[in-house]
């Protein structure tokens, strides 16, 4: 047998690893740290209660949430927020997968669900508040009502959008059904899942938190409305800055999650733009 | 060589596209019959309805009228016992599989043992001279790489018949002879039988044992020319014999006919 000499194309390799992770903590936290400094300046020049400096904002997010509050109320937002995204996620990608598959269904449903997903989710709170009362399940409900949309969308786009000429080769090799939905389907579809996913944990944290803020007596968004309503200033910064903590951790996970999942996708990229 | 007898018969194949705005009549009439183990290419004029003749022989469209038949029994959806090696090669493999991972899908429905489909794949990735990228992806390799892939993935299928629609038409010409000495080479040693569409006419001649010469759409069979070269063939030598170039005259002069319309009654070969 003759061997056929081949090149192999690997993406350009990267810089080294350390000297860029430095490089990118500096463009990171160089302008946040900047604008901190200026607000320290400003908020010991202003009498302005409602705007304490950094320093005391900082006292205040240790002293209220390091402790009892962690476990009382930011645990179990966290569990709810988790427990919403993945139920959104399972929902959504069963659902569109589904609904993708099927023209018949698609053209049925696309309409309704174009309707559903302009609702804005708060206004579903009184509802559910009605319908499941003032429980983790309501809060849970809201955050699902909400997310779910832009994964099962996106789910449907990506599965409709599956290239015929893939769909033809598994046919014509008689590849089964769960087979081409775990070889095919789901991976054709991952990039628009993965875009709705990152749509969804930003809807789903706004629900978190205002789902707390409706008749509640816990919770990360119960916490932060409790402070602003009692003049507790400092805590309610520390409580906002909390929030976007989550915000950015949430981010940083899925923006990990996306390099594995995705690496044939942006390999495919790379190679391209080469 | 296995037995000699009929593979693949295709009896009055008929194929209508329905539309709104007026139904194309893709294929008119269509009849050949191809014994196993042979390799026969098909070229017509372009816009003939190759793609679409293929299609209908691997049952991945449902013809009008007509019957395709394999060892005489109709194919009405695709059959275990063909493999296609599709034109579009980079839109044919699936790019979040490893080429190991791509030859080895069709296999997984395949009642075989881990071990018989490793060795199915590994196998099959060393006749296409593969073996050093099983564990890289397709997007990796160059065009004439991922369609070597494609062939691979086909051939690990163990069907009795390759069907290839223009595989080498995105490919330079260099690569693309390499890839005509492989398949004619997967043909003699693995008996394979390959019916090979192509719009090149040299390539026909060079590769084919018989070339089928199609008409212009409504598509029917113009002619069928037994290609009477030397069973070993070469590059440089046989593309140098004036039987060759007797041979690919004569094609062009057929194809020439075809798309200017002359649906005349076959004419004897030279």
């Amino acid at each position: 047998m003759t061997a056929y000499p081949g090149r192999t194309v690997t993406p350009p390799r990267r810089r080294a690893v350390g000297h860029r992770t430095a490089a990118g903590m500096l463009h990171a936290l160089g302008l946040p740290v900047l604008l901190l400094v200026l607000w320290g300046l400003v908020a010991t020049r202003t009498t302005s209660r409602f705007f304490p400096d950094p320093v005391t904002i900082a006292d205040a997010f240790v002293d209220t949430w390091i402790g009892p509050a962690f476990v009382e109320d930011v645990l179990p937002s966290l569990a709810r927020l988790g427990l919403g995204v993945a139920a959104s996620i399972v929902l959504g990608v069963a659902a569109g997968t589904v609904i993708g598959l099927t023209p018949w269904l698609r053209e049925l449903l696309e309409p309704l669900l174009e309707f559903l997903r302009a609702v804005p989710p708060p206004v579903l709170i009184p509802v559910m508040m009605i319908l499941l009362g003032i429980t983790d399940t309501m809060k849970v409900v809201v955050i699902v009502s909400g997310a779910v949309w832009p994964i099962l969308l996106n789910t449907i786009e990506g599965v409709r959008g599956i290239d015929s000429v893939l769909t033809q080769t598994a046919r014509s090799f008689r590849v089964t059904w769960w087979e081409r939905l775990w070889f095919l389907v789901l991976p054709a579809a991952s990039p628009r899942i993965m875009a709705g996913v990152r749509q969804a944990l930003s809807v789903a944290l706004i629900l978190m938190v205002i789902s707390e803020m409706f008749a509640s007596s816990a919770g990360l968004g119960y916490r932060i409305a409790y402070f602003q309503r009692n003049y507790l200033i400092a805590e309610m910064w520390s409580g906002i800055l909390l929030l976007g903590g989550v915000g950015v951790l949430l981010a940083v996970v899925f923006g990990l999650v996306e390099r594995r999942v995705l690496r044939w996708y942006h390999g495919i990229r790379e190679v391209n733009r080469a | 060589m296995p037995d000699r007898g009929t593979l693949l018969r295709v009896e009055q194949l008929r194929k209508v596209y329905e539309s709104p705005t007026g139904d194309v009549e893709a294929i008119g009439d269509l009849s050949f019959t191809m014994d196993a183990g042979e390799l026969v290419c098909i070229v017509g004029p372009s816009g003939c309805g190759k793609t679409t003749l293929l299609k209908c022989l691997a049952g991945l469209l449902r013809p009008t009228g007509g019957v395709v038949e394999m060892h005489g029994t109709p194919v009405t959806g695709p059959s275990p016992a063909m493999a296609v090696v599709f034109q579009e090669y980079g839109r044919s493999l699936y790019p979040w599989l490893t080429v190991r991972g791509n030859v080895e899908l069709p296999l997984r429905h395949k009642k075989l043992s881990r071990a018989q489909r490793d060795t199915l794949v590994t196998d099959a990735l060393d006749a296409v001279g593969l073996a050093h990228a099983a564990r890289s992806h397709p997007w990796q390799l160059s065009g004439g790489m991922q369609q070597r892939v494609a062939i691979a993935r086909a051939v690990a299928y163990q069907p009795e018949v390759l069907i290839m629609d223009e595989p080498f038409a995105a490919v330079d010409a260099q690569t693309r002879a390499d890839l005509e000495d492989l398949v004619r080479e997967l043909h003699a040693r693995r008996g394979i039988s390959v019916l090979f569409v192509t719009h090149d006419i040299d390539e026909s001649v060079y590769l084919g044992q018989r070339v089928l010469v199609l008409s212009h759409a409504p598509t029917r069979v113009r002619e069928d020319v037994a290609v009477d070269l030397p069973a070993e063939r070469d590059q440089i030598t046989t593309r140098a014999l004036p039987r060759f170039t007797e041979l690919r005259t004569h094609v062009y002069g057929e194809i020439q006919r075809a798309k200017r319309g002359h649906n005349v009654a076959p004419r004897p070969a030279p």
